[in-house]
Order: structure tokens, then C-alpha cells, then sequence
């Protein structure tokens, strides 16, 4: 754990984002048990995976770059990888809920593009 | 030019990774960055993919801009959607929306940008047809979604694109 | 009220509630009812579970919890892509 020079301002803005994406995150997973069909539900888990994930390594580069006194950037890679790869799994399973729905002749099938 | 560096922005890309992971910069990885960044590209000469062609880089930047600013209210407005007590009197539904955009580039950001913004989801592209289904979280039963797609995001990215 | 103490007992708190998370997803993943709910209880539970471990490595300030997150966050997704193609026909790779 850091030294008892870090300053109080700083300890609250982390805690402060941290928190606020920890929130976001338990919202988009609420989400999963809230939202009714399948096509409703597939919209929260980018709640965590958008805004959830960039405040909480916002959260983690701000105290990192305190601590060891230079800016600390490599946290914005996992935001960059987790947002370009979250929507490659999203889009296919949403396409093969579509196809099974379809072929299925479910009520709630998307309809013909 | 072209024979050293096939994909010069998958070079840049990959020595900043490589920069990024390896902080503070030494001369070392400096080295092994620069290393990275013209090796690995070779690569991608047995996948062959189309060179990327940006026409204004500029306006990539704007909208990347844009989507985050997006990004962040779409986030509000989905948490208060599930959090609001009242699930059943909303309306969720597809929306088709016929697409401009044929270049492969542009559709693969216009699929992540949409699937970002939660409250939209991308559900299926037909390319024979140029249409695109999309799920809406919020559907407000009129054409301000179709509406939405193509003049915030398709426009610029017809743009872009050449 | 130091600095050190806000830190512990917020960051904490941010673990508890991505643990409450991960849980959430992972009642999704066991109750389904079909099989795609499960494959998108498991996507949001990595999500959350990589969220975890970056808080876990900000309290403890340990280099190695970065490094597991970095390659969750790389690779996570390849298990949910090769379930959903699994879902739409049957074989992962064709």
C-alpha cells in the first residue's frame, strides 16, 4: 500500500471513480437479471465493459501515476482491447440468437433484415 | 516506402503498444519497439487484407469525439432504464435501417460504435441488400433511430472512407 | 481519516461490488434459460471479473495483477466467440 504522503484530494478522486465504475458495472449486471428477453439483455453487459471499465482504469492510472511520480498510460490498453473485443462477441452472439430464434419460429424472432 | 512499411498504421500501433507496456521509455525498448513495429506487420502479408485508405484522418478524430460523448449518455440513459421499476411499460424493438456504407473498414467501426453505446446493438448486415437490423432498447416507434444511424454516424463515416 | 485508510475501505468496497456483479452474471449463466444467456452471463463475468482483479491489484499495489488483467482482457473474449459460433452452426471452426 502507498505512504502516508499521499495526499487526501487524490485518495477521494480514485475512490470516487473507482466506485463509479464499480457501480456502473453492478448496474449493466443487474441488467442481466432485470431485462426481460434475450435481445434487451445483451445491451447491459456493455454497460460494464464501456463505462464501468474505462472510470475503474481511469481510477488505477491516476493512482498508479501518483505513486511512482510519471505518467502510467498502459491501463488505456485493456480499455482499448476490451472495447474493440466486447462488440466482436456481442454482434455474433445476437446474430446466433437471431438464427435459433428464427429457425425455431420463436414469438419474440427478430424479423427478415 | 510501401515495401518497408506495407501497414503503417499497424506499425505505429504496435511500437506504441510496445512503448505503452514497457514504461518509462529506455533506448532498449525504443529499439525493440521500432523492432516490433517492422517486423510483425510481415505478418500480415500471408492474411493479405485490403489496404486501409483514410480520406480526412481529421474527421475520424471528430467522430471518435462524438461517439464517446454518446458512449457516456447512452450509458446514463440504459442504467436508468434498468434500474426505473417500470419494465413493462417500455418498448424495445428491431430496427432496419438501409445502409450507404459498403467498405468492409467502415462498417466494422460502425458495428463497434453502435454496439459501444449501449441502447443499440448491432443484430445482423446483409450485404446483399445493404440492410442492417438493430436492436433498440428505447424504441420510439418512428424513423428517429433510422434517422439517428445514418446521418450521426454514416455520414461521416461515408466520409472517411473513400 | 488518512489518506491510506480512504483508499483500503473504498477501494474495497469497489471489489464488493464487482463481486456482487460476477455473482449476478454468474446466476445468468447457471439458470439461462437457453444457452445464449449463458454464453452472455459468462462474457460479463469475465468483463467483471478482469474489473475485479485491476481493483485488487490498485489495493495491494502489486505489478502481476496487471499483467493477468492485461491478458484477460486480450484473450477473454475468444472463449464467448468460439461458444456463439458454436450456437450458430454447431462447429467452432469450419
Amino acid at each position: 500500500m502507498t505512504g502516508g504522503d499521499f495526499p487526501l484530494w487524490a485518495a477521494c478522486l480514485v475512490v470516487a471513480l473507482a466506485l463509479a465504475g464499480a457501480g456502473f458495472a453492478l448496474t449493466g449486471s443487474l441488467g442481466l437479471i432485470r431485462l426481460r428477453t434475450f435481445y434487451e439483455r445483451t445491451h447491459a453487459p456493455s454497460l460494464s465493459a464501456t463505462l464501468g471499465a474505462t472510470l475503474i482504469l481511469l481510477s488505477s492510472m491516476l493512482l498508479l501515476s501518483l505513486v511512482e511520480g510519471r505518467p502510467v498510460l498502459r491501463d488505456a490498453l485493456i480499455g482499448l482491447f476490451i472495447t474493440v473485443t466486447t462488440p466482436v462477441t456481442l454482434i455474433l452472439l445476437s446474430r446466433a440468437a437471431a438464427h435459433r430464434d428464427r429457425h425455431e419460429k420463436r414469438p419474440g424472432a427478430p424479423p427478415k433484415t | 516506402m510501401s515495401r518497408l512499411l506495407p501497414h503503417p498504421i499497424l506499425s505505429a500501433a504496435l511500437a506504441a503498444t510496445w512503448l505503452l507496456l514497457n514504461a518509462p521509455p529506455s533506448p532498449g525498448s525504443l529499439v525493440l519497439a521500432v523492432a516490433a513495429g517492422l517486423t510483425i506487420p510481415a505478418v500480415m502479408r500471408a492474411l493479405r487484407p485490403a489496404p486501409v485508405r483514410l480520406r480526412r484522418p481529421w474527421a475520424l478524430l471528430r467522430l471518435a469525439g462524438l461517439v464517446l460523448a454518446d458512449m457516456v449518455r447512452s450509458n446514463l440513459d440504459v442504467a436508468r432504464i434498468i434500474l426505473s421499476p417500470d419494465q413493462a411499460g417500455r418498448r424495445t424493438g428491431f430496427v432496419s435501417i438501409p445502409l450507404e456504407l459498403r467498405d468492409p473498414f467502415g462498417l466494422t467501426l460502425l458495428a463497434i460504435m453502435l454496439t459501444v453505446t449501449p441502447g443499440t446493438l448491432w443484430v445482423q448486415y446483409d450485404s446483399d441488400t445493404g440492410r442492417l437490423l438493430l436492436h433498440v432498447l428505447d424504441d420510439t416507434g418512428d424513423d428517429g433511430w433510422v434517422r439517428r444511424v445514418k446521418e450521426r454516424y454514416e455520414r461521416p463515416l461515408l466520409e472517411i472512407f473513400a | 481519516m488518512s489518506a491510506a485508510l480512504i483508499l483500503d475501505w473504498g477501494l474495497g468496497l469497489a471489489q464488493a461490488m464487482l463481486t456482487l456483479a460476477m455473482a449476478l452474471a454468474g446466476w445468468r449463466m447457471i439458470r439461462g434459460p437457453r444457452a445464449q444467456d449463458r454464453i452472455l452471463g459468462l462474457d460479463t463475468l469475465y468483463v467483471n471479473g478482469m474489473l475485479a482483479i485491476v481493483v485488487h491489484g490498485m489495493r495491494t499495489g502489486s505489478e502481476l495483477y496487471f499483467e493477468a488483467a492485461f491478458i484477460i482482457g486480450i484473450l477473454g473474449f475468444t472463449a464467448s466467440v468460439a461458444l456463439a459460433k458454436f450456437l450458430m452452426q454447431g462447429e467452432v471452426i469450419q
